[in-house]
């Protein structure tokens, strides 16, 4: 049977669904002994910043019931290093290159955005959720007024490379935020980001992260995550992207129900290093077991009662 | 060969109350390790825990690949359980191990409760003299005590100490090595220390290395989510910055660290 497994976000054509989540991934080389990074739709890279970030101090992480903590905050080599260093390394191979980028300020993203875009990577996601960070970040995502003039001023600036918004769970209406940043201009909505939350050791009555909160992730988050996507998916006309605990082919199926045009692999890809690929090939196997012949005809099609 | 792959357990034997011997044996062609790698290996099959844990290699034998783990929490009291012939995923070998000891070091090595673990895997490769301090906190715990003491035909001088006194000399292996290099200094030649064993230890070890001038190599421990440098959870501050503990790691020169 010939399948189509492609789908389009925008501008952006992948073989696949499959992205990798951002701060799950490295740079992509991380994961060359693990994965052929041909057989993913995109590779979406670490949160980068104009300038390098050390990021929190430690302990970064914590394992929590079916899930993980973590307050990295955003360490990364800055987007020079990554433009000279790293980019190189993932031009080789035949996935599309997508990347997170974060700022303190709106010149900063907007800045990030151009010289990424000029550099001719294929997507660039804004991140206005990252909760371990106290300025910017989530600041950017849980007031609707900043979002919009972030995401259309960047939306503006870049010419080729397609602009996806990675919402924060933490809004008080999905709805409302994805509709804003449809209306702003955003070409593709990503969701969900990690939940805020925390973990305290009572032996030694500290908090088991040294940044006391984190951001939860794992398959504990997933059903958030699958209502958050449908509700967003239901309310825009643009594509959406699910994430939130996706570890088997299973859940990226969920997801695809829900309404996703695409989904993000995160904290599976530390569970199982192979994840990404073989969830690539789990959904072609379940295409072909069901007898569909277009992905399309998996996106949204949930059934209702 | 594979990094990430299946491996049988052989044997998971009670070495006291609370540390084990695990032999798995890779189903797969794996590559070999250097001392001081470490794996990371799947507790469950769940997804509570939902993590896999870092364990240094202990040895290979022709069977497989030995592991020392203590029981610490939920992951390792699953581990408490695996039966001979179970399958779990592991990845690995990973991150750096122990840079070689130049010819004219005397290496001396100190290895603190389960630290042995990774300190034996370099101590049953040293090709010439050296010097391997073991110490627990009693009797009982210091693991694998006949086999350290075993390397002394290989011209390793092992120095045993215990913290209550149990067995070999009364105090700890910091204060085992001030009393080496007390009354042996002169007769070291150009000690070079690798030493693997809780925090404490390794900071006092720092103060000592850099109170005599001495140089060496501490492998670290932290909490990581991935062991292959894409989580950057395990990072540990180092005079040139942050540093992954998985990937840079885990062994890192002694005055690298940030104490």
């Amino acid at each position: 049977m010939v399948m189509e497994l492609g789908v389009a976000l925008g501008k952006l054509q992948m073989k696949n669904p499959v992205m990798t989540a951002s701060g799950t991934f490295g740079y992509g080389e991380e994961y060359a002994d693990f994965v052929d990074l041909n057989a993913l739709g995109a590779v979406v890279v670490k949160g980068i910043s104009l300038k390098p970030m050390k990021g929190n101090p430690s302990p970064r992480i914590c394992e929590t019931s079916c899930g993980m903590l973590n307050a990295i905050g955003l360490q990364n080599i800055g987007v020079k290093k990554f433009l000279k260093e790293k980019l190189p390394y993932l031009r080789q191979f035949d996935t599309k290159i997508v990347v997170n980028v974060f700022g303190s300020t709106v010149q900063e993203y907007l800045r990030l955005s151009e010289m990424l875009d000029d550099a001719g990577v294929d997507g660039i996601e804004l991140n206005v959720s990252c909760p371990n960070v106290k300025k910017g970040g989530i600041v950017f995502g849980t007031d609707r007024k900043v979002l919009a003039k972030l995401v259309s001023t960047v939306r503006k600036a870049v010419k080729n490379a397609t602009v996806i918004t990675k919402l924060s769970p933490n809004v008080p209406s999905i709805p409302e935020f994805s509709r804003t940043v449809e209306e702003a201009g955003s070409d593709v909505i990503s969701l969900i980001n990690t939940l805020p939350g925390m973990a305290i050791d009572i032996e030694t009555r500290k908090p088991k992260l040294a940044n006391i909160t984190g951001g939860l992730s794992g398959p504990a988050i997933k059903p958030v995550a699958v209502r958050m996507v449908w509700e967003a998916a239901r309310s825009v006309a643009v594509p959406v992207i699910g994430i939130g605990g996706i570890v088997k082919t299973e859940d990226a199926i969920e997801f695809m129900l829900a309404g996703a045009s695409a989904i993000q692999v995160g904290t599976g890809n530390f569970i199982n290093p192979r994840a990404t690929e073989e969830i690539a090939q789990g959904i072609a196997t379940y295409l072909e077991k069901k007898g569909i012949k277009n992905i399309k005809d998996l996106i949204g099609k949930m059934h209702v009662f | 060969m594979n990094s990430y792959f299946r491996a049988k357990v052989l044997s998971n034997t009670p070495l006291n109350t609370s540390t084990y011997l695990l032999t798995l044996q890779p189903v797969e062609q794996v590559r070999k390790p250097v001392p001081g790698q470490f794996y990371m290996i799947e507790t469950g099959s769940s997804y509570d825990p939902l993590l896999k844990r870092p364990f240094s290699y202990l040895r290979r034998t022709p069977e497989g690949i030995q592991f020392l783990y203590s029981i610490r929490g939920k992951g390792t009291l699953l581990m408490r359980d695996f039966q001979p012939g179970k399958n779990v995923q592991a990845i690995g070998p990973l991150g750096n191990g122990y840079p070689n000891a130049g010819t004219r070091n005397t290496p001396v090595l100190i290895a603190g409760g389960t630290g042995v673990a990774s300190i034996f895997s370099l101590a049953a490769q040293l090709p010439r003299k050296a010097y391997i301090l073991y110490g627990a906190r009693c009797r009982k715990d210091l693991i694998l005590l006949n086999e350290v003491k075993e390397l002394e035909h290989r011209d390793i001088i092992c120095i045993d100490c215990t913290d209550d006194g149990s067995c070999g000399m009364k105090g700890t292996v910091i204060d085992a090595l001030n009393e080496l290099l007390t009354t042996d200094f002169s007769k070291i030649p150009s000690p070079l220390l690798y030493a693997c064993g809780p925090k404490p230890m390794l900071e006092g070890l720092f103060r000592i290395a850099l109170e005599k001038g001495l140089k060496g190599y501490v492998s670290l421990e932290e909490h990581m989510a991935c062991g292959f440098g894409a989580c950057l959870g395990c990072t540990v501050s180092t005079v040139k910055g942050n540093k992954r503990v998985c990937k840079e790691g885990p062994v890192f020169p002694i005055g690298e660290i940030v104490w």
